[in-house]
């Protein structure tokens, strides 16, 4: 590993749905431009875990943060209350479970992230949704029909569609929601090697239900279980010699 | 093996019979609107005519017409889309988007569903005593419009809603995640999104405000009109006049009801072409809901 810059650190996290607790006393540093991945079985809290980092729970009533998210290079935690979700989601972009283009044409999908902005400069646009589909690996795909719906795109497209979305607006860090859980294998590889192609310029951090995935594509794993972290580590690590019984016992396939 | 055979047979036997009541009860219903149809043009097509869309109503049955009474029923319309549609839109999406689910939103959606099963007469006696008594806008097109806008306002609030519900979760939260605020996400999106089902309730809603009668009488419409309002297109600065909205009026129902009550067999013909016409513009109204939900639902499938 070259670089060792901690971009984002969970500190004592916890998270509350109403009187539920899902997410108790959570400790994990989120490596610059590396690809950190969270494993676990479905509800440990891996997605609560990831959707506290661009505050998408404020969206929900009666959902509670405890504890701190430092965002570096200021040291701000991002889940303090005063501190605006909306400017956190600028900087902090997410690609969901299913791909969830907007019914418009790609073009606007893309450009979206920009109107937000308040760009309207027409050459900026064309540019940056250009740069933005070449980051995703579909322009060669649709140069040719840019200004037809999102919609007459495949899974695959377009859920590389919605990387396009979230790299257009230049995040600091991209947060993966089990991206390829809706897709089949081919178009499930081409997004891996997308993802460990894009965390030469950005930050990644990728939940995941397939753990031959995140032992492919990320530099480091977290495994959490009913909403603890149980073993953060390099990846190779976790999947050859992981410390905790627990872990070993999941990535064997023991449970899970 | 024949017995099984037996058993299917008896089975299908039910199948066949509840066909048969199925489809009997299907044409009730085409048929009953077919012979309406038919009666209505059988005694009131002779009176169709360019004359009789132009003529204002007369003591002399083959004179009158109904100019009066379907420019009333436009300009009326025309203030009902004004008033209810901004406002049933913005309501509805206030409480789909911004409203914190509480009991106090809860009462005003439970009042807002009543509101819909009032009767359009109760609607009238409210206009009276707050148009009318109040506001003093007497028995104006102004009062009549907004009076039948207060009666399809909770039907524009709930297919405002009913659209917006229709929206999946992933798509508001891929417009959150950009960074984008409440109203960016309504205005690119809720909005144009939900567009097709919001028209869609808007003119049904305005089909059946058109052949209401009730509230327009309880509020003061005249039932002989013998003149125009005030055009609304004038030719000098600023080229509009909004003097109509002071104008007494009448509308089409309420010729027909003026008609019908009337001994004479010829104006009975005439309510009878009235109905024709009435019954024209809600079929076209309908026909223009359909075809603009499906230009919508076209372009959006979830």
């Amino acid at each position: 590993m070259v670089n060792e810059t901690t971009k984002a650190l969970a500190r004592n996290l916890n998270f509350h749905y109403g009187a539920v607790q899902a997410l108790r006393n959570i400790n994990i540093p989120i490596f610059e431009k590396q690809v950190t991945a969270l494993i676990g079985p479905s509800g440990c809290g891996k997605t609560t875990f990831l959707r506290c980092f661009n505050r998408m729970h404020d969206l929900y009533p009666n959902n509670r943060y405890e504890g701190e998210i430092i965002l570096y290079p200021e040291t701000r935690n991002i889940i303090s209350p005063d501190v605006d979700p909306i400017e956190i989601r600028m900087r902090i972009s997410m690609v969901f479970q299913k791909p969830n283009p907007f019914p418009k044409s790609i073009y606007e999908n893309v450009a979206y992230g920009l109107r937000v902005r308040g760009v309207s400069d027409k050459r900026f646009l064309d540019e940056r949704v250009e740069t933005s589909l070449r980051g995703a690996a579909i322009w060669d795909e649709v140069k040719d029909r840019i200004n037809s719906l999102a919609y007459e795109l495949s899974g695959g497209q377009q859920q590389r569609l919605c990387i396009a979305r979230a790299l257009a607006t230049d995040p600091e860090i991209i947060l993966f929601d089990e991206p390829t859980s809706a897709l089949d294998p081919s178009a499930t590889s081409k997004i891996e090697e997308l993802i460990m192609e894009l965390k030469n310029t950005v930050t990644i951090l990728i939940v995941t239900h397939n753990m031959q995935q995140a032992a492919r594509i990320s530099d480091r794993t977290g495994f959490m279980m009913l909403g603890e972290l149980i073993e953060f580590d390099q990846t190779v690590k976790i999947f050859t010699t992981p410390s905790e019984k627990l872990t070993e016992e999941y990535i064997t396939g023991r449970f899970g | 093996m024949n017995d099984l055979k037996q058993r299917i047979a008896y089975n299908k036997r039910w199948d066949t019979a509840f066909m048969i009541a199925g489809l009997l009860s299907t044409l009730v219903g085409f048929f009953l609107l077919t012979a309406l149809m038919i009666d209505l043009f059988m005694d009131g097509a002779e009176r169709l005519s360019y004359t009789f869309l132009t003529s204002f109503p007369s003591r002399f049955p083959e004179k009158a017409g109904i100019l009066s009474a379907w420019v009333g029923s436009f300009l009326v319309l025309l203030v009902t889309v004004f008033a209810a549609i901004p406002i049933g839109i913005a309501a509805g999406i206030y409480l789909e988007e911004y409203a914190r689910k509480n009991w106090i939103t809860n009462f005003i959606e439970l009042n807002i569903v009543n509101l819909a099963g009032v009767p359009s007469i109760v609607y009238g006696l409210l206009a009276v005593g707050m148009f009318v008594q109040i506001m003093k806008l007497g028995e104006s097109i102004l009062t009549g419009g907004l009076t039948l806008g207060l009666l399809i306002l909770p039907m524009v609030i709930m297919a405002t809603r009913e659209s917006i519900r229709a929206i999946p979760t992933m798509i508001r939260e891929a417009s959150y995640a950009t960074g984008a605020t409440k109203w960016q996400t309504v205005r690119w999106h809720i909005l144009p999104y939900s567009m097709g089902g919001i028209l869609t309730g808007i003119i049904i809603g305005l089909s059946r405000a058109i052949g209401e009668t009730a509230p327009i009488i309880t509020v003061g419409a005249l039932t002989f009109i013998a003149f125009l309002p005030t055009s609304p297109i004038s030719y000098e600065f600023p080229f509009f006049s909004v003097k109509w909205f002071m104008d007494p009026f009448t509308v089409v129902p309420i010729q027909m009801f003026n008609w019908v009550s009337r001994p004479q067999q010829a104006f009975q013909v005439n309510a009878a072409a009235a109905g024709i016409i009435l019954m024209v513009m809600t079929l076209l109204m309908n026909g223009i809901a359909i075809y603009i939900r499906y230009r919508f639902r076209k372009r959006i499938k979830w």
